[in-house]
């Protein structure tokens, strides 16, 4: 059945496309020009994420790529989380002492579920739509672990911020693998709008998400 | 008369018919007003601060012609991309076809429920239908979804299903159907409660099915656009993932996302970015689903296509911006138009799939105001494409022997040959200033005759001046 | 200028104040009016309602009689749109390649007459006084149709006397739509139910419009009411003077 459907629908479709076109009549296409990339100011960049990110009720804060194991256990205490799933590869420097950071090598669903929450890096930020993409890279891991903890403490480096969306995908296709990795774009918590169209946070991801940008 | 077979969408009444016993409803009415409110002011509100929407909009109209123009070459390149990465892409004509591929590869894992990702397409080929006669259970884990299938109703809207239900309602059916009699009617509680519902779902569950909001022809990558997170359980929990996605999904290049990621969260949910978006390719080594398969469904999508006019139908992301817009939809809700496609999207896409003979009445639903077009992210020009269907319809009904003896045929013929010559225009006139007489009280008919009356029923109709504007142009000529 | 006035047969028939208005002002500003008397239907209501092979021969029609004239003005901005952009798309799906170059070249001349006024004549005092309380209605197709923006408004802030309420949520249909209004009668009326309420929320005596179709339709609600509050054409706001 399959390829007599495959040969079918094709043929099908080059016709139609053929009667369907609407010739003369038409407005001739044209390039246009929207905007691939922000003004430039990085600093504005940054604050913009910040502001954007925290607009989704996420929390946010910065630090310093020294001071990355302090932060995280401030963060930690207020919280009161104490059991942390981690990619396989965050750094030793990232953790700080008296917590349970448990690396995930391929880790039991139903242990990560049971985990107070997740400890990552990310690939990219976007400003414009305050905005983390992971893409399974460095710091990030598999799609799980940041998906059945119900808190998430991501953290991203202030130079992997672009401004606007287009420049998003443009970075990404420059670090794409093949055949390509699996993307998560992440902005804010889990939220709903189907009750009465207004937006509601915590659903079925993270319900708390606290992110803090490295300077 | 029969439907088509390849066409699976239940069509209710005539629209006329449903609209009036949805418009006595008052808490529809007030459910439906307050949320397209909403949703008008948070949707203005993040277009407006982007400088190059219309640039955007521009764009996404220019892409999406090429696929139309492509759409062949596009979709052999996606096979190509998808089957390279380790996916099965499969080809469905009609629902009859997709709906026996997904069942036949849900049965060859032997499992007997599916958890599934809100999907239009799969509502469109009425797939849980197809699936629960295979003895499979198919669990909706999108909120709206699950409320509309707990209450065992019919979506209407395409993005929030459940849009005619309000807080309190939602309540009642949790408290029921989930046998939670504390709950309140706190969305951010009703929220929590569908999270415990579904949890042991997503954790179990060996099989999901998901729709496409795109599917990106250069790379094979396949896009799901969500809220909640059951998008993200469904496309990473399962071993095996079958995605259903009409062929005119595709878009041809990777950057064409920078794109589309904008048009749609902000046409959609009003917000600068959906909280979350899925990309995946195939299947990845020790990451989600090892099986994935996508099902490319036509089922009439190929006969818009070869329509000149109605082809960018076919342009439509599924936002939902031309419903929330649009003055119809707003009071009659979505069930009154019969489909799982409501509001003016809807009145154009469904006689469309369907044959217009099959929905002759859904052109007709809308007052041609043009809201939809405006908000529309890839500038379907929906007002043309309802008055080039109207003529489809016009010309069908007068191709049947029946048009001879129908009161709207009749008389718009009559009329186009009283317009044709100045003469037989300016006797009309003539006649018709005489012949109100009977009806007209104070400059107004109140109870009108014959077609009139269907005007005058509801609001008054003025009568005609004794003398016309031409009347008294050639006295005022006369008199210089 | 010569300007030859576009009148639409619905005005022709059922609104004559309207014409007479737009002929008074006209020439008031200096310009001379011609009336084609040939003139009947532009052909929006077959075309709209899906009747194209009746409407094509009153598209063609038109297009015969109006070429002519280099500036032509319509008090119906539904009418204009229709000219300037159903006439282009009516010759495309009629694959008349001829009509669709008479089109392209008249549909730049052809002007609802608030836009004339503002946009061609660059004027927006026509040295009107019109002391009465006035909201004012965008109609669709002057709104989002062929796009006047707020000439109608920038002309009515300018009369003297006037005292110029804004309309809330103006940009809502009022729920005629041609042959809609019968056809979905219901769905109609709840649309016209709310713009009513709304104008009848501004305390206004009259509400103003630049269609007498869609200003017919609320009119005719506002008389079943005895609401008391009135309705009339930009133009005959315009035309009053002290």
């Amino acid at each position: 059945m399959s390829n007599s459907s495959r040969n079918a629908m094709l043929a099908k479709i080059r016709t139609a496309i053929m009667t369907g076109s609407r010739g003369d009549f038409h407005e001739a296409h044209t390039s246009v020009p929207y905007s691939a990339y922000d003004d430039g100011n990085v600093a504005a960049r940054i604050e913009l994420f910040a502001h954007r990110v925290a607009e989704y009720k996420a929390w946010v804060g910065h630090c310093t790529s020294v001071g990355i194991a302090q932060a995280v256990a401030e963060r930690l205490m207020i919280r009161g989380k104490k059991r942390m799933v981690i990619p396989s590869d965050l750094p030793d420097s990232w953790l700080p002492k008296g917590f349970d950071f448990v690396r995930d090598s391929q880790l039991d669903r139903t242990v990560i579920a049971g985990m107070d929450g997740v400890l990552s890096g990310a690939a990219l930020g976007i400003a414009q739509t305050g905005t983390i993409v992971l893409d399974g890279g460095a710091f990030q891991g598999r799609r799980m672990i940041s998906l059945l903890p119900d808190y998430h403490l991501c953290i991203i480096r202030a130079q992997d911020i672009v401004g606007v969306v287009p420049e998003a995908f443009a970075q990404l296709a420059t670090t794409r693998q093949s055949p390509m990795q699996p993307y998560t774009f992440i902005s804010g918590p889990s939220a709903t709008s189907d009750i009465e169209l207004n937006r509601v946070e915590g659903v079925h991801g993270p319900r708390t998400l606290d992110v803090f940008i490295v300077e | 008369m029969k439907k088509p077979e390849s066409v699976i969408i239940e069509l209710a009444p005539r629209f006329e018919v449903g609209a009036k016993s949805a418009l006595q409803n008052t808490q529809l009415r007030r459910n439906m007003g307050k949320a397209t409110q909403t949703i008008r002011g948070k949707r203005a509100a993040v277009v407006d601060e982007l400088s190059d929407w219309e640039s955007l909009r521009v764009a996404g109209q220019h892409i999406k012609d090429d696929v139309m123009q492509h759409l062949d070459t596009y979709l052999v390149q996606l096979e190509d991309a998808i089957t390279r990465a380790g996916g099965h892409v499969h080809w469905a004509k009609d629902a009859h076809e997709a709906n026996e591929i997904v069942t036949h590869l849900i049965q060859a894992t032997g499992s007997k429920e599916i958890i599934k990702v809100k999907s239009l397409t799969t509502d469109e080929i009425r797939l849980n239908e197809a699936l629960e006669l295979a003895g499979i259970t198919a669990i909706e884990t999108d909120l709206a979804e699950l409320i509309i299938q707990l209450a065992h109703e019919k979506s209407s809207h395409i993005l929030v299903p459940a849009i005619h239900k309000n807080r309190s309602e939602i309540r009642a059916l949790f408290q029921k159907s989930m046998n939670l009699p504390d709950l309140t009617d706190e969305p951010k509680e009703l929220a929590a409660a569908a999270r415990q519902f579904l949890r042991e779902k997503f954790m179990s569950v060996r099989v999901a099915t998901s729709g496409a909001n795109f599917a990106i022809a250069e790379t094979g990558s396949v896009c799901v656009v969500e809220s909640e997170g059951n998008g993200r359980m469904c496309l990473t929990m399962p071993d095996v993932l079958i995605s259903v996605m009409g062929i005119e999904k595709i878009l041809p290049r990777w950057q064409d996302l920078g794109v589309f990621m904008q048009l749609l969260p902000r046409s959609s949910t009003g917000e600068r970015m959906n909280p979350y978006t899925s990309i995946w390719t195939g299947v990845h080594a020790d990451d989600g689903p090892q099986e994935f398969h996508l099902v490319l469904l036509d089922n009439g999508r190929s006969d818009v296509l070869a329509d000149s006019v109605g082809r960018q139908t076919l342009h439509c992301i599924r936002c939902s911006a031309c419903i929330n817009v649009c003055p119809v939809y707003e009071r009659t809700g979505g069930h009154a138009y019969g489909s799982v496609y409501p509001g003016p999207i809807g009145a154009i896409l469904t006689p469309q799939l369907v044959g217009t003979a099959y929905a002759d009445s859904l052109p007709y639903a809308s007052s041609l105001c043009g809201a939809c077009y405006d908000v529309c992210p890839v500038r379907i020009n929906i007002p043309e494409v309802l008055v080039h269907l109207r003529g489809k319809v016009v010309a069908e009904k007068q191709t049947q022997l029946k048009s001879w003896f129908d009161g709207e045929n009749i008389g718009m013929k009559a009329m186009a040959t009283t317009f044709a010559h100045r003469s037989t225009y300016e006797l009309a006139q003539q006649a018709g200033q005489l012949a109100q007489w009977p009806f007209v009280y104070e400059g107004y008919i109140e109870h009108g005759p014959g077609p009139l009356g269907k005007w005058t029923a509801m609001r008054d109709f003025p009568a005609i001046p004794p003398q016309s504007f031409r009347d008294w142009w050639r006295e005022r000529q006369r008199d210089e | 200028m010569q300007v030859a006035l576009f009148i639409t047969c619905f005005n022709d028939t059922l609104f004559p104040d309207t014409g007479k208005s737009v002929v008074s002002i006209v020439e008031r500003l200096g310009h001379q009016v011609i009336f084609p008397e040939e003139q009947t239907c532009c052909g929006q209501m077959h075309f709209n309602t899906g009747y194209q092979s009746e409407a094509m021969p009153l598209i063609r029609r038109f297009v015969e009689i109006f070429s002519q004239y280099e500036v032509i003005v319509s008090p119906s901005a539904s009418c204009v749109g229709m000219v300037r952009d159903m006439y282009r798309f009516a010759a495309e799906v009629h694959q008349d390649a001829k009509l669709a170059n008479e089109v392209a070249l008249l549909a730049d001349r052809v002007y609802e007459f608030s836009e004339f006024i503002v946009n061609r004549l660059g004027i927006q005092d026509v040295g009107a006084y019109y002391p009465h309380r006035v909201t004012y209605h965008p109609t669709c197709h002057s709104l989002r149709g062929i796009k006047v923006g707020d000439a109608p408004e920038q002309l009515l802030r300018a009369v003297r006397g006037i005292d110029y309420v804004p309309l809330n949520q103006s940009n809502e249909c009022c729920g005629f739509g041609g042959t809609f209004a019968v056809k979905n009668a219901d769905t109609s009326m709840a649309m016209l139910g709310d713009k009513i309420r709304h104008i009848l929320d501004t305390r206004a005596e009259v509400c103003v419009a630049a269609d007498n179709s869609c200003l017919m339709h609320i009119g005719g609600a506002l008389h079943r009411q005895r609401s008391g509050v009135r309705i009339a054409h930009l133009a005959e706001i315009l035309a009053v003077q002290e």
